[in-house]
Formats: structure tokens, C-alpha cells, sequence
């Protein structure tokens, strides 16, 4: 065992765990800014109650990105100390951009936003959100430039044994970001449409279980509070069920032309073919699929991990470069599989929730309003959920979380040896001086504290879902009173967005 | 002047900005269970930093990552060098923040009570740790890893008690101001021999003289730090508070200055730096984007600008 080992390990499990969280404040921010915007738009109470309650699982769980987030960066420099050396000149820039431009935006809003609900204009406070998601998506594509420059290095030199940055347009256009970023915001939307579909049914479920005769018919207006929010999180996450796909496959084909290792493993195809077939599953192969998914031309020559190790070997001298090829492919598989099937059940559960047409006067809807359709005046009304729907639901929290794991797992796992694909090996990023002991230390204590901090947050989380939107106050807008003193706020008690 | 010494002082600066703005909130988390009886007062004590704490942590990403960018070399060097306080820092950093964020959100008295455990340790530890390691970086031994951390401590529960007087009414301020005056009793001999030690770290190792500049700095940040005692036995909230930020400002100008040309033992800032298309580049960034973020942070401090008073149940 050496520190090298250790350090891999902590890095794997910190970042994992980094992007437990992250996804779901990328993805759950804006469409708790999405929530708060319909309020401001139709004032309707049941989107303000929806903003404060999905607002709060967004808090509870920003937290955890924030802290882990820290980590991160100081990570680089504790144990890969060759490796920033190597790389800052050109990884460090997108880094600081991310602290400037982003994190700034980001904390300093979403501080406004928690703690302005009465003291901004309904607009200011509204556009608070608004800036700090805008940070958050941001953030994502600094740090993904910064990834994608170790896959696919450009815009650099190397002098003295160091890149130098040459060109910073060229590092934030790299092709490679350009199609990570949106493959990985599109992913982050799953995550959170996952989530909040996940919160609706387990809601549903339980109305149904305190309401066993129906007696609150789901009808337009007295239906459930949860209908709106779940149809809202079926479109996002078919939509970004499609960007992912298409940018997934705009990913493969990068693959193909800059880092043909990663794809040989992500296969298992062991040699050059010309019309290489595409496995789903081991065993089942399809044939002249994968040259067609990695250059649209069926008959394509695809590399093999044989022989690209040939190669790499006269190129960079003796070595294994290898990636560890099952652990790549498996990812490959869970990450497709995972995370297309919770975009399946959205564009069932969209099909599934449509609103059916009724005539007008029927003693069931009495509803008056509504399009003339033919000689008939018809309304549209909200089809009931099927209970098995609502259960499956449950399933889109965990798949897409795992997809994205697998996803990182393919993405980092495939691009060994190399920390920056054909410059700098993981072995040589190591810091020389950092001892086993230390890093042994440091990856126990953050593994421990990371694993309670995971129960707390999962308990808190589970709580609040549990509880449900709170009523709120008739007129929120109004400024809380301070005991009589003019230039004084009252700390609010209740257990808001605050305190 | 030249681009490194640009850098320098913009992480100088950075810095500095950070033990300034986390340095309240660092002595705010340590003093909330000195300073609050009950929980309603509890909240007025932590309101005082819940909308700016997050805002100014970024103050300490954005120096480490310009550190990263521009002296990649300083940026390792220092992070693996001291590699256990550093852990220490961030499992502080951590439960601090958590502590922050869940402690309004949590339902039971004894959860509140595992949420100000973590804000009281995760805010002693980062406040004491980087005076430590800042200490050590000058003169390289424990006593001065001891006294830093002493200082920086104290300076932070000065500081922090000064902005609870400040931010709040009734029986909370009252409580700060004498909190604020008991603890000048540990800032102020720890200053003077913290500060006095700043110029003359170069000198002992067989430097040249620090420059008169120097001790200037180390001077002033000694006599703000005597008027926010003086200003708080005064019952001045505010100008006490402008003169513990000046002192906290002042030690870390001091700081940095002696800390150029060579930030940590046998690097240069010329060997540590990152090519001049780098710097150059993320000069114009900065100097574009800076002015912004200290726009909008001053806006969210106006914002919430009034004193804070508790409301019981
Ligand atoms: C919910 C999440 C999710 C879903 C549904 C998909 N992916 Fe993905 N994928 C990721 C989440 C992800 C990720 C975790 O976000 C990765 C890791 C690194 C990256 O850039 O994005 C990733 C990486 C990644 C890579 C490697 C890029 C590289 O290493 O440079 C490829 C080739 C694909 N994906 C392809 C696909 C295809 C063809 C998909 C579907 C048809 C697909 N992904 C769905
Ligand atoms: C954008 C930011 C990221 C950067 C700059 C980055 C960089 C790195 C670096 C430097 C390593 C070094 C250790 C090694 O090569 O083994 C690594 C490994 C790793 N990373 Fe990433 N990574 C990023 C994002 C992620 C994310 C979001 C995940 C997962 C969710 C992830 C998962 C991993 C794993 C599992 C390893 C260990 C691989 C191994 O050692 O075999 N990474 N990454
Ligand atoms: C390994 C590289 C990474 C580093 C060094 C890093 C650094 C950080 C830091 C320092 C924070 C805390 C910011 C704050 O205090 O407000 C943070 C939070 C965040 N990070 Fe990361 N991060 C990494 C990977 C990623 C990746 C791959 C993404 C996105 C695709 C990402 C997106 C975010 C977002 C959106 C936040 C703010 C939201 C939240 O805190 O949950 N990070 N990160």
C-alpha cells in the first residue's frame, strides 16, 4: 500500500461524494426558481407554499455541496502536489473563475434569498434566487472545463516540465467541455426531476392511505398540491432526458477521436475492427452498432485496447495503460441503463398524468369554463395518478443518482493511468512528501465524517418530506415588527428558511 | 509593476478579506452559547452572520484558488506542508457549515445542541489553525505556532463580540460589549507579541532588516486593536467595529509583506509563478470581476443592515 493508493481513494470517495450533492442544487435550484416565479406570476398560494417546501430540501442539501465542495479544492494541493504543480497554470484559471465569478454569485445571493423573504421587494427577492442558480450552473461549467482539459488537453505548452497556458478561449471552448457541460447539467436535471417526482409519489401515496375513499376528487383547482410539481419534474426530466442522450453520444464520438482507450474499455474490444458491434449486455451483440455510434459510419474502424497499448507503449515508453477495463465497461452499462430508464417512467408518467376531456355540464365537473370543442362545451381535467405509478417514482430518486456515479466512474476510471491523458501520469501527480500515515489519516477522518454526515442529511430530508408544505401566513410580504423599534428586525421563530 | 507582485497582492488581499469578514464569523460561532441565554437569544447572536457567513467563506476559496492559478508551486507546497492542520481546517470548515445551515431546520433541542457543538469547534479550530500555520510559515517553531494561534483566536472572539454589539439590542449587546472588554485582557498582550514578532521573522533567520514599512503596519494594526477596546469601553459600536476590522486588515498587510518575496522557505514568488499569459490574463478577469463582487457583498450587508432583536415564542 502506498500513499499513491490512498490518495486515489480519498480523492475517488470525496469527489463521489462531492457530486452526491451537487447535482441535486444544480438541478433543484431552478426549479425551486421556477416554483417561486410561477408564484410571482399568478399568485396563487399553493406555489408559494411549494417554493418554501422543496425550497428546504434544496437548503438541507446545499449545505452538504458546500462543504464537500471546500475539500475539493484544498484536496489538490494536499495530495497531488506534482499534479498542480503540472497543471496550475492552466487548471488553476477555470478553478479561480469558479471562486470569482461563480461561488461569490452563488453564496451571496442564495444568503439574500434566505434571509430577505421580508425585507426585498417581491421582484429583488425573486431575482435573488435567480442569480445564485445562475452561480450554481456557472460553477458546473468552470470546474467541467477544468476536467475536460484532462481528457483532452489544449490551448497549452509545455515549458520546463510544466504546461503553460497559451490560450484560455481554447481551454473554455474545448470540445471535450463543450459537450461534458450540457451532458452533465442535463444528468444534475435528471437527478433533481428524480428527486422531486420521488418526494410527489411517496405524497400521493400517503394521501391515499389517510384518504382511502377519495373523498378529495383530483379535480382541476381541489385536486392534490402534488400533481403540479410532479408534472413539472415529468417535462424536465424528459427533457433533459433527451439532451443527455444526444450529448452522451456527442461524448462517445469525442471518445473516439481523443481518448480511444477509454472507449476500447467502455466495449471490452480487444483489437482494431473494422464494424465493431455494440454488447448491451455481455453476450448480446449488435452488430456494426458501436462504429456507428462512435463515427455515424457502420463499417468504421473502432481501436482495440490490444492494440492501442501497442502503440501507447512505443510512443511513452514501457508501461500498462490500460484502465481497468471491467469496472469501465459496467460503468458504461449502469450509467446508460440507470439513468435512460428514469427518463422512461417520465415520458410514461407524462402520457400517464394527461389531462383528459369531459363535457362541460357533466354532474362529475361542473366546472363551467372551458374550450368550445364541436356543439359541446368541453373541459380538460387532470386524469387521477395511478397508485403504481406514484410507487415507481419512488425508483427515480436512486437510479439517476447511480447513473451519475457510474457515469464519473467511467469518466475518471477510464482515463487511467493518466491524470492528463497523454502528459502526466496519476503516479507522477503524487505529492512526494505527503506521508501513507497522513493520507491514511485524512481519507479515515473525512470517510467517517462524511458517512454520519450522510445519515444526518438523509434523516432530516426524509423528515421534512414527511411533513410536508407548511400553511403559510395569509399575507407573507409583511415586514416582521421588531418589538416597537424602528430600526430593528425580529428574529423569526418558527422554523422558516432561517434560523 | 511586475505580474507577480500584482498576484501577490491580490491574494494578499483576498486573504485578508477573508480574515476580516470569516474572522467575525469565526468569534460569532465561538461566543453564540457565551453570549445567549435560551434559544430565541441564540438565534439573534447566530442571525447576525446566517445571510453573509456562506459569502464570506468564498473569500478563502478565491484566495486559495488564485493561489492555485497564479503560484501553483506556493498553492501545493503550502497545502501539503501542513498537511494535518489542513484536515483539521476543513473538518472544521465542515461541521461549521452544516452546523450553520441545519441548525434552523432541525426539530429537536438535542439535535440544535449537536449543530452548536459543531459551529463552537468548526469555528475555533479554522481560527486558530491558520494563525498557527501563517506563525509557523514566518519563524518556523512551535512557540510561534502557539502564539499565532493564540492571537488569532483572540482576535477573532475580539472581533466577533465587537460585531455582535454592533448587529443587536437588548441584553445580547450588553453581554458582547463586556465579552469584548474581558477578551482585549488575552488580544492585547497576544498582539503585541504576535505583531512584534511579524517584522523581525526575517531578521532572526539571518535575513536582511524588515523594511520600516513593515513594522509601520504591525504598529498600526497594535493601536487599531487598542481603540476597539477603548471605542467599546466608549460604547461606540461602530467605529469599535471599524477598528478591530482595521487591526485584522493591518495584521494581515503585515503578514503578507513579510511573507514577500519568498512565501514559503526556499520559494520564491518568481520560481512559484505561472506564465505570463496566465497572469496576465487573470489580471484582466480579476480586475473586471472584483469591483462586482465587492458591489453586491456590500449590497447584502446594507441589506440586512439593521440591529437584530429577539423575538421569544
Ligand atoms: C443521469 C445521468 C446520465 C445519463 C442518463 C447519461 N449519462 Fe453519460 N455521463 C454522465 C451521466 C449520465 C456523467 C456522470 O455526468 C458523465 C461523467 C463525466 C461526464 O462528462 O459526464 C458521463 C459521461 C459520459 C461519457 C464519457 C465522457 C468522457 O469521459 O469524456 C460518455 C461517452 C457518455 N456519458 C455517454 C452517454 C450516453 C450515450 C448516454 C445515453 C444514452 C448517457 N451518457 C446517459
Ligand atoms: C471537475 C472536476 C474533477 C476533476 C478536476 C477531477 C480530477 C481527478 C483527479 C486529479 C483524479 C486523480 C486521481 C486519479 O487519477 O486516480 C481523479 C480521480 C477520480 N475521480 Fe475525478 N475529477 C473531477 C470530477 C469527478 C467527479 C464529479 C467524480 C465522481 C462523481 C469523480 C470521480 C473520480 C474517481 C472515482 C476517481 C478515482 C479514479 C481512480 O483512481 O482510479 N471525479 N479525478
Ligand atoms: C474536483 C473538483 C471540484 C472542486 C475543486 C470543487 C470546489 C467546490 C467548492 C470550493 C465549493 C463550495 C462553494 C461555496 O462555498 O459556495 C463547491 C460547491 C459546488 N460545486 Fe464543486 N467542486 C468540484 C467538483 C464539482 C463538479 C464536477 C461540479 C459540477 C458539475 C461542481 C459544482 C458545484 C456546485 C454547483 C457547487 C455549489 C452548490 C453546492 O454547494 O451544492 N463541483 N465546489
Amino acid at each position: 500500500m502506498e500513499a499513491l493508493d490512498l490518495a486515489r481513494w480519498q480523492f475517488g470517495v470525496t469527489t463521489v461524494y462531492h457530486f452526491l450533492f451537487v447535482p441535486l442544487t444544480i438541478g433543484l435550484g431552478v426549479f425551486v426558481a421556477g416554483l417561486q416565479t410561477a408564484w410571482h406570476r399568478t399568485g396563487k398560494e399553493q406555489y408559494l407554499r411549494l417554493t418554501k417546501f422543496f425550497g428546504k430540501l434544496f437548503l438541507i442539501n446545499f449545505a452538504m455541496g458546500v462543504v464537500t465542495g471546500i475539500v475539493q479544492e484544498f484536496q489538490f494541493g494536499m495530495n497531488w502536489s506534482e499534479y498542480s504543480i503540472f497543471v496550475g497554470d492552466v487548471f488553476g484559471a477555470p478553478l479561480a473563475l469558479e471562486a470569482l465569478l461563480a461561488f461569490f454569485l452563488e453564496s451571496t445571493f442564495l444568503g439574500l434569498w434566505i434571509f430577505g423573504w421580508d425585507k426585498l421587494p417581491k421582484r429583488v427577492h425573486l431575482a435573488t434566487i435567480w442569480a445564485a442558480v445562475i452561480g450554481s450552473n456557472l460553477s458546473a461549467y468552470f470546474i467541467l472545463a477544468a476536467n475536460a482539459w484532462m481528457k483532452h488537453p489544449v490551448g497549452y505548452e509545455v515549458v520546463d516540465g510544466k504546461a503553460r497556458m497559451t490560450d484560455l478561449w481554447a481551454v473554455l471552448t474545448n470540445s471535450t467541455a463543450l459537450a461534458q457541460v450540457p451532458h452533465v447539467v442535463a444528468g444534475a436535471f435528471i437527478i433533481a426531476g428524480g428527486f422531486v417526482l420521488a418526494v410527489c409519489g411517496y405524497n400521493i401515496l400517503k394521501e391515499r392511505r389517510t384518504d382511502p375513499d377519495r373523498t378529495v376528487p383530483m379535480r382541476r383547482g381541489a385536486g392534490s398540491i402534488w400533481r403540479t410539481p410532479m408534472r413539472a419534474a415529468l417535462v424536465m426530466t424528459a427533457i433533459a432526458g433527451a439532451v443527455s442522450a444526444g450529448t452522451g453520444d456527442l461524448s462517445g464520438k469525442l471518445l473516439y477521436e481523443q481518448q480511444p482507450m477509454k472507449l476500447a474499455a467502455a466495449e471490452g474490444l480487444e483489437r482494431d475492427t473494422a464494424g465493431a458491434a455494440f454488447s448491451p449486455v455481455p453476450g448480446v451483440e449488435i452488430p456494426m452498432l458501436l462504429s456507428f455510434l462512435a463515427t455515424n459510419a457502420p463499417d468504421a474502424v473502432v481501436r482495440g485496447a490490444e492494440d492501442l497499448q501497442a502503440e501507447f507503449a512505443k510512443k511513452f515508453g514501457p508501461g500498462d495503460y490500460r484502465p481497468n477495463v471491467p469496472v469501465v465497461y459496467a460503468s458504461f452499462r449502469v450509467m446508460i441503463t440507470f439513468g435512460m430508464a428514469t427518463v422512461g417512467l417520465s415520458v410514461l408518467g407524462l402520457w400517464l398524468t394527461r389531462r383528459r376531456r369531459t363535457p362541460a355540464a357533466s354532474r362529475e365537473h361542473p366546472a363551467p369554463h372551458g374550450p368550445v370543442r364541436g356543439r359541446r362545451r368541453t373541459v380538460r381535467v387532470p386524469r387521477e395518478i395511478p397508485s403504481w405509478f406514484a410507487r415507481a417514482c419512488l425508483l427515480a430518486l436512486p437510479l439517476p443518482v447511480l447513473a451519475m456515479i457510474a457515469g464519473w466512474l467511467l469518466s475518471e476510471i477510464g482515463r487511467q493511468p493518466w491524470t492528463v491523458q497523454g502528459e502526466l501520469l496519476t503516479a507522477a501527480s503524487v505529492s512526494p512528501g505527503v506521508s501513507l500515515t497522513e493520507v491514511a489519516v485524512s481519507l479515515a477522518v473525512f470517510t467517517l465524517l462524511y458517512g454520519l454526515l450522510a445519515v444526518a442529511e438523509a434523516v432530516l430530508l426524509v423528515r421534512y418530506v414527511k411533513a410536508g408544505p407548511e400553511q403559510v401566513s395569509p399575507a407573507p410580504s409583511t415586514p416582521a415588527g421588531g418589538s416597537g423599534n424602528g430600526d430593528a428586525t425580529a428574529v423569526m421563530l418558527q422554523p422558516t428558511l432561517m434560523y | 509593476m511586475e505580474l507577480t507582485t500584482v498576484w501577490f497582492t491580490v491574494i494578499a488581499f483576498l486573504w485578508t478579506g477573508f480574515f476580516v469578514l470569516e474572522g467575525f464569523d469565526f468569534g460569532v460561532g465561538m461566543l453564540a452559547p457565551a453570549l445567549s441565554r435560551g434559544e430565541a437569544e441564540r438565534k439573534q447572536v447566530l442571525g447576525t452572520i446566517g445571510p453573509v457567513w456562506d459569502g464570506n467563506e468564498v473569500w478563502l476559496i478565491s484566495a486559495v484558488g488564485a493561489m492555485f492559478a497564479a503560484f501553483p508551486a506556493w498553492y501545493a507546497g503550502m497545502l501539503s506542508e501542513f498537511y494535518l492542520p489542513i484536515v483539521l481546517v476543513l473538518v472544521g470548515l465542515i461541521v461549521r457549515g452544516v452546523g450553520l445551515e441545519w441548525r434552523g431546520k432541525v426539530h429537536h433541542a438535542s439535535d440544535r445542541a449537536w449543530c452548536d457543538l459543531g459551529i463552537l469547534i468548526g469555528s475555533a479550530l479554522p481560527a486558530f489553525l491558520w494563525g498557527a500555520v501563517f506563525a509557523d510559515l514566518l519563524h518556523d517553531s512551535v512557540t510561534a505556532m502557539l502564539v499565532g494561534g493564540v492571537f488569532s483566536v483572540s482576535l477573532c472572539l475580539l472581533h466577533g463580540a465587537v460585531f455582535v454589539a454592533l448587529k443587536t439590542l437588548g441584553p445580547v449587546r450588553a453581554r458582547a460589549r463586556r465579552a469584548a472588554l474581558v477578551l482585549s485582557a488575552v488580544a492585547l498582550p497576544a498582539g503585541v507579541a504576535a505583531l512584534s514578532g511579524i517584522p523581525s521573522a526575517g531578521t532572526a533567520a539571518g535575513g536582511p532588516d524588515a523594511p520600516v514599512w513593515i513594522w509601520a503596519l504591525a504598529l498600526a494594526a497594535t493601536a487599531a486593536l487598542a481603540a476597539g477596546v477603548a471605542l467599546t469601553w466608549r460604547g461606540r459600536d461602530g467605529w469599535a467595529f471599524t477598528a478591530t476590522a482595521s487591526s485584522v486588515a493591518l495584521t494581515g498587510a503585515a503578514l503578507f509583506g513579510a511573507l514577500w518575496p519568498a512565501p514559503l522557505p526556499g520559494l520564491t514568488l518568481a520560481e512559484a509563478a505561472s506564465g505570463p499569459y496566465a497572469l496576465q490574463t487573470l489580471t484582466w478577469i480579476g480586475l473586471i470581476a472584483l469591483p462586482f463582487v465587492v458591489g453586491y457583498q456590500a449590497w447584502s450587508y446594507w441589506v440586512f443592515r439593521k440591529r437584530l432583536v429577539a423575538q421569544p415564542s
